[in-house]
């Protein structure tokens, strides 16, 4: 027990050794208060500069919109006198206090802007300590050697790095805004009840804690919707990926074998559902597949239930995927087998292995090493199929067992379902943490473990 | 492959020959197979959008008696040309945007070096795993508070932003390919970043950037989830949010005309891609390849 404890004490010093500088200095102390102070303790004027500007913009962002000092901002009543900083962080935390009248609360509205808020005091703190960091070690430098470095030297080694973060600066703004705020707002409103029965702005929405999880634990409609749903999602990302998978590949090889004429005619035929909308050819084969009208049961004169019963549906629904994503599939492998290195077949056949035995043996791996990171997006893709279920079933036929689902709904076209049509915004958001836990930590888990993410 | 059939056709036994008939019966009658389960629903679809009457009903692969009524009435009874506008409107700006950010976004993570590299590619790999309209109800308050909504190119900002991180590792891994001493040699010579970049990598990249092009290009037309949500006018719908409503719940009634407007849709931007294929598998590959 007393070793654990150590351990742990050791490795808590040891991020706090990496947050803020090898140990505190005078300097270091300064520069928490304010920033750049350490930075002018340590005669490094351009730096400490540059720093207090940072804290600066902040500080008069919030005065400026401050109620004190101009109009204010907008919907907010004169005497608050908060600013922008305030404002968000108190929206964030209450969601709003007053119903009604001319500055009543809008929660979605306030949680977005407190988000926004969150988000641009992660920036400050990251330069708050970089900037403590920059001190202490400054500090320390000086008194082992007693030199010190100009600022110049520092920009020169920030403006060498800089290049990368200026190019991607507008796409990592737009990542910010229209990616990472939204995936924060659908967490929270996890924790929310912002369902059908709290319609802001005429209602306020609350904190509500845990308690929707314990709605998904504790109730058995909730639970096993949500374990039926789960289920089947998982299973037809798999077949889906799979059958794709092998049907492209089964293809590709077809199509390359030296006994095919007219390659490029074969291919293009192949290549058609790829270069069609997948939207147009999903509700064509609703209305292919239809039981009554469709041309598929006229053609066989029988009345067959490709949509309408339960596991016919789904079984359809995986063969249309397969029409519509061998294309890909196919076009990917024929790429990478054009590509391959001859000199490896030579090597086999020379070791006596059989045509079978150099495909399985040699060029298949090969090819699922140089796959598998499109493979686990292929996946993560079907997972979250939306349009599939959405255009060809729309989750139907019926189950009455399920909340607000049905027999071939998946947990995507659920969650649409129970945003769109039942206003249960918290609910679905639970599904939505779910789903992005799941194909987050499998995706993640294997992209490390790929060699071209170890090599950066 | 060839030597080793070459061989073969020397000393050819009974038994060889069998075997090779085979094979060419197999591998024909697969094809065979596979392009008339494709080509079917094709034929059926442009057949069905120049049928007489407009229920599934009488829908047919050869109408009997051939007309353009179908799409005369698109054109009459709905705004089918101006969401057919917005949508064109909309994939050519994110084609230019999307290209922009992914370019540049792919190069600075496969050549250069900067801190919190690592961070950033694992960061906007399990953004990507999140599906897009989970955030809807925060990206539709973030565009009723910018006055953002029911403006059909407002989408291109979800759209060119959805597709950063997916094309940016697949720049990355085309970019591998680059030897990087013609980076160093051109830093050698005395040439900036920006120059080295615009000079030396940007024209080696077309390929790539092709295809980028190309698939968001495509994306609008098949988006449904996102114009759904945001669009509400009539005039402003874009082509998958008109066409998903014209048969939905009546799909007996209008499904002839949904054909014809299928059909106008699907039609060049199909062309656009069997032209293309060539780039495609190589921007396919080519991402794979060092993945």
């Amino acid at each position: 027990m007393k070793t654990d404890t150590n351990n742990l004490d050791k490795k808590s010093y040891s991020i706090w050794q990496k947050l803020f500088g090898k140990r505190m200095t005078k300097s270091g102390m300064l520069s928490i208060f304010i920033m750049g102070a350490g930075q002018l303790r340590n005669k490094q004027k351009g730096k400490a500069l540059c720093f207090f500007l940072i804290q600066l913009v902040y500080v008069l962002i919030e005065i400026l919109t401050s109620s004190l000092v101009s109009g204010g901002l907008p919907n907010q009543p004169k005497a608050w006198g908060y600013g922008f900083f305030r404002k968000g962080l108190w929206g964030f935390f209450t969601l709003g206090e007053t119903t009604g009248g001319r500055f009543r609360d809008n929660s979605p509205v306030l949680m977005i802007e407190g988000l926004i808020v969150i988000l641009l005091l992660g920036i400050l703190i990251f330069f708050w300590i970089i900037n403590i960091r920059d001190a202490n070690q400054i500090a320390i430098e000086y008194e082992k050697s007693g030199q010190i470095k100009s600022s110049k030297e520092y920009f020169k080694h920030v403006f060498e790095t800089s290049f990368a973060y200026v190019v991607s600066a507008p796409s990592l703004v737009l990542l910010l805004l229209i990616s990472i705020m939204p995936i924060l707002f659908a967490f929270f409103t996890a924790f929310t009840n912002y369902d059908a029965y709290h319609n802001p702005p005429a209602d306020l929405i609350d904190w509500v804690g845990f308690g929707n999880f314990m709605k998904v634990i504790q109730l058995p409609g909730w639970r096993t919707t949500f374990i039926g749903v789960a289920v089947w999602t998982l299973v037809w990302a798999v077949i889906a990926t799979f059958t794709t998978f092998f049907g492209g590949l089964f293809l590709a090889l077809v199509v390359n074998n030296h006994r095919v004429r007219f390659k490029k005619i074969w291919r293009t035929i192949l290549i058609l559902p790829w270069a069609i909308p997948g939207m147009v050819s999903l509700l064509v084969f609703k209305n292919f597949f239809n039981q009554t009208y469709g041309p598929l049961n006229r053609m066989l004169g029988m009345n067959i239930p490709w949509l309408n019963n339960p596991t016919l549906a789904k079984f359809t629904l995986i063969a249309v995927n397969f029409w519509l994503g061998v294309p890909y599939f196919m076009m990917l492998m024929t790429g990478i087998l054009t590509s391959f290195d001859k000199t490896i077949y030579e090597a086999a056949r020379v070791d006596g292995a059989n045509k079978n035995q150099i495909f399985w043996h040699v060029t298949f791996p090969i090819l699922l090493s140089q796959v598998m990171p499109l493979l686990i997006m292929s996946f993560a893709g079907n997972f979250n199929n939306f349009g599939a279920v959405f255009f060809l079933t729309n989750g139907s036929p019926r189950n009455i067992a399920y909340e607000y689902a049905g027999h071939t709904d998946i947990l995507i076209t659920w969650i649409y379902k129970m945003t769109k049509d039942f206003k249960m915004y918290n609910m679905a958001s639970i599904m939505s943490i779910l789903i992005f836990l799941l194909i987050g930590g499998i995706s993640t888990w294997n992209f490390m473990h790929t060699d071209a993410f170890k090599e950066d | 492959m060839t030597v080793l059939t070459n061989r073969k056709k020397n000393n050819k036994t009974f038994v060889d020959y069998v075997k090779e008939v085979l094979a060419y019966i197999g591998i024909y009658s697969v094809l065979l197979i596979f392009a008339f389960v494709i080509l079917y629903p094709v034929i059926w679809i442009v057949g069905s959008s120049f049928t007489k009457g407009s229920s599934l009903a009488t829908a047919s692969a050869i109408p009997r008696n051939p007309s353009l009524s179908n799409y005369i009435r698109l054109f009459e009874e709905t705004k089918y040309k101006q969401w057919y506008l917005n949508t064109l409107t909309i994939a050519v700006i994110n084609m230019a945007v999307s290209v922009v950010l992914t370019g540049t976004m792919g190069y600075v993570f496969a050549r250069l070096k900067f801190a919190g590299k690592k961070f950033g590619l694992l960061s906007i790999l399990i953004l990507q795993m999140f599906p897009s309209f989970m955030g809807m109800i925060a990206i539709y308050v973030l565009f009723l508070n910018f006055g953002l909504l029911d403006q059909p190119l407002a989408l291109v900002l979800i759209y060119a932003t959805g597709q950063i991180p997916y094309n940016t590792w697949l720049v990355k891994g085309y970019l591998k390919n680059v030897p990087i001493s013609l980076d160093e040699a051109a830093y050698i010579d005395g040439a900036t970043k920006y120059q080295t970049f615009k000079r030396i990598i940007l024209p080696l990249m077309s390929p790539i950037l092709t295809f980028v092009a190309v698939t968001q290009f495509m994306a609008p037309w098949f988006d449904f989830i996102l114009p759904s949500f945001l669009i509400s006018s009539d005039e402003k719908k874009t082509l998958a949010v008109g066409l998903y409503e014209l048969i939905n719940g009546q799909a007996n009634n209008n499904f002839t005309m949904f054909a014809a407007g299928s059909v106008i849709v699907a039609a060049p931007v199909a062309l656009l891609y069997l032209f293309l294929q060539k780039y495609l598998v190589e921007g396919l590959s080519a991402g794979a390849n060092k993945g």
